[in-house]
């Protein structure tokens, strides 16, 4: 079983040359930390920066440069800044070529629900809907199931969604899974996770050919 | 040279009212416009619709019109930063809704170049389509958006001149620029109030004609809201 770096290092192998990335908060953040160096990748944060890097030095903080986690950043050389209209018109007009956010739940048909729990927890969608209305390339990277127990990939989302047959990938602690047609196919295992708890901890319907290899890191 | 000077924040918030309909500028709290939230604050007028993409933390932005129950709507996009917030609207005490960051930030864009409504992909299959008129463009099935109807504009620039030409810096840009034209009135307030003729019109992000007041703010705190680094 892998733990959120373990699913950000998986995810940073599906980040390629020449790519410009959106990472959502929380395991998506990790991928920068992972992604090989031998490649050129500008990270877009939809608050208005293309091209960040790393957190400041402290004592370097700047309030007016942060990401969309509102956490303070720096950015690299080739870095811009901009408004929030032509952020979204990055987005929105699919000049981002990797999108890589979290998720409460994903269905089978590729819904995704992660913006509000009805009656208990509402905190908005950001960016997220424009996001994945638009995105070419969108992998979730969440954890399999909920603090609960629960799955989180279901048949049918059963939270308010973020939008519609969206998702392509999934990368959780258990398992690689696409979302084909016919519902999650099962591409590969975390290490020493075996395809038969992986089936477990699916709700929806898990398809599995031939045989499942482990995750290489 | 017109100028759009005014001597303080209490001479660039005259004519705000009860019941009216406010934009602020800001993601999180960096680029929030501070001296107008504490005038607002002082004049403590009530019955707000405020479109926002954030509502502040809970002592500090937008937060302290929360406190003061002087917020009736609120228009974001993500809201997890305050307590009281959550509150109110869990309570339904607060009005709020919650539209994606892009369609807030093109709404204000909207209202800004006279475009009374658009098409988005964003939000299509969700209840944020309840209600709004969709319409398929090229296979693909968008939602009709209308364009912010603000009173009041209230933006945080760094530098200014008095013709109210802004630059911007960083990610304080954010919404800015775009809510800019986009309210009936206009008010800038900027860190550094600089000299007609100083700023170079190859740089400067929005032009004078879209501000009607500009003043230097007294002060800006600039608060950070998560501050991340890494050792040396």
């Amino acid at each position: 079983m892998l733990d959120k770096n373990g699913i950000a290092k998986r995810i940073a192998k599906e980040v390629k040359d020449g790519y410009y990335v959106n990472l959502g908060i929380g395991i998506p953040t990790l991928v920068a930390n992972f992604v090989r160096d031998d490649i050129e990748v500008e990270f877009q944060s939809e608050n208005g920066v293309l091209g960040m890097g790393p957190f400041p030095y402290e004592g370097e903080e700047d309030p007016d440069i942060i990401n969309a986690g509102k956490q303070t950043i720096t950015t690299l050389p080739g870095a811009s800044f901009f408004d929030s209209a032509m952020s979204f018109s990055m987005i929105r007009g699919q000049h981002v070529d990797l999108t890589i956010l979290g998720a409460m739940e994903v269905a089978e048909n590729g819904d995704i629900a992660n913006w509000k729990i009805p009656g208990k927890m509402v905190k908005g969608m950001g960016g997220a809907m424009d996001l994945v209305a638009s995105a070419e390339n969108i992998i979730v990277a969440m954890m399999h199931t909920n603090r609960a127990g629960a799955s989180k990939l279901l048949k049918r989302c059963t939270l308010p969604l973020t939008g519609v047959g969206c998702v392509k990938k999934i990368v959780t602690n258990m398992a690689v899974i696409e979302v084909t047609e016919g519902g999650f196919e099962l591409l590969e295992r975390a290490p020493g996770v075996s395809v038969e708890a992986i089936k477990e901890a699916t709700e929806g319907h898990l398809m599995v050919r031939g045989e499942i290899p482990e995750m290489k890191l | 040279m017109i100028n759009k000077t005014v001597p303080n924040v209490s001479e660039a918030l005259k004519g705000v009212k009860d019941g009216m309909t406010f934009m602020f500028g800001g993601f999180g709290l960096s680029g929030i416009p501070e001296n107008a939230i504490a005038e607002l604050v002082r004049l403590n007028i009530k019955g707000l619709t405020c479109i926002s993409n954030n509502a502040g933390v809970d002592d500090f932005g937008l937060g302290l019109l929360l406190q003061q129950n002087q917020v009736k709507k609120m228009i974001s996009s993500y809201v997890g930063e305050n307590d009281e917030f959550e509150r109110q609207m869990l309570s339904g005490e607060l009005e709020v809704e919650l539209i994606p960051q892009g369609t807030l930030a093109e709404r204000c864009r909207a209202a800004q170049a006279g475009i009374p409504a658009f098409y988005t992909p964003a939000g299509y299959g969700t209840e944020v389509q309840d209600g709004k008129e969709t319409r398929e463009f090229n296979g693909k099935m968008h939602i009709m958006e209308r364009a912010f109807d603000a009173d009041f504009g209230f933006i945080k620039a760094w530098k200014g001149d008095a013709a109210g030409n802004l630059v911007f810096k960083g990610t304080a840009r954010n919404f800015n620029p775009n809510m800019c034209g986009a309210a009936k009135v206009t008010v800038a307030e900027v860190e550094e109030l600089v000299p007609v003729g100083e700023l170079d019109p190859n740089e400067i992000h929005i032009p004078g004609i879209f501000v009607q007041r500009i003043f230097k703010g007294a002060h800006f705190e600039k608060r950070i809201e998560q501050r991340t680094v890494r050792q040396r």
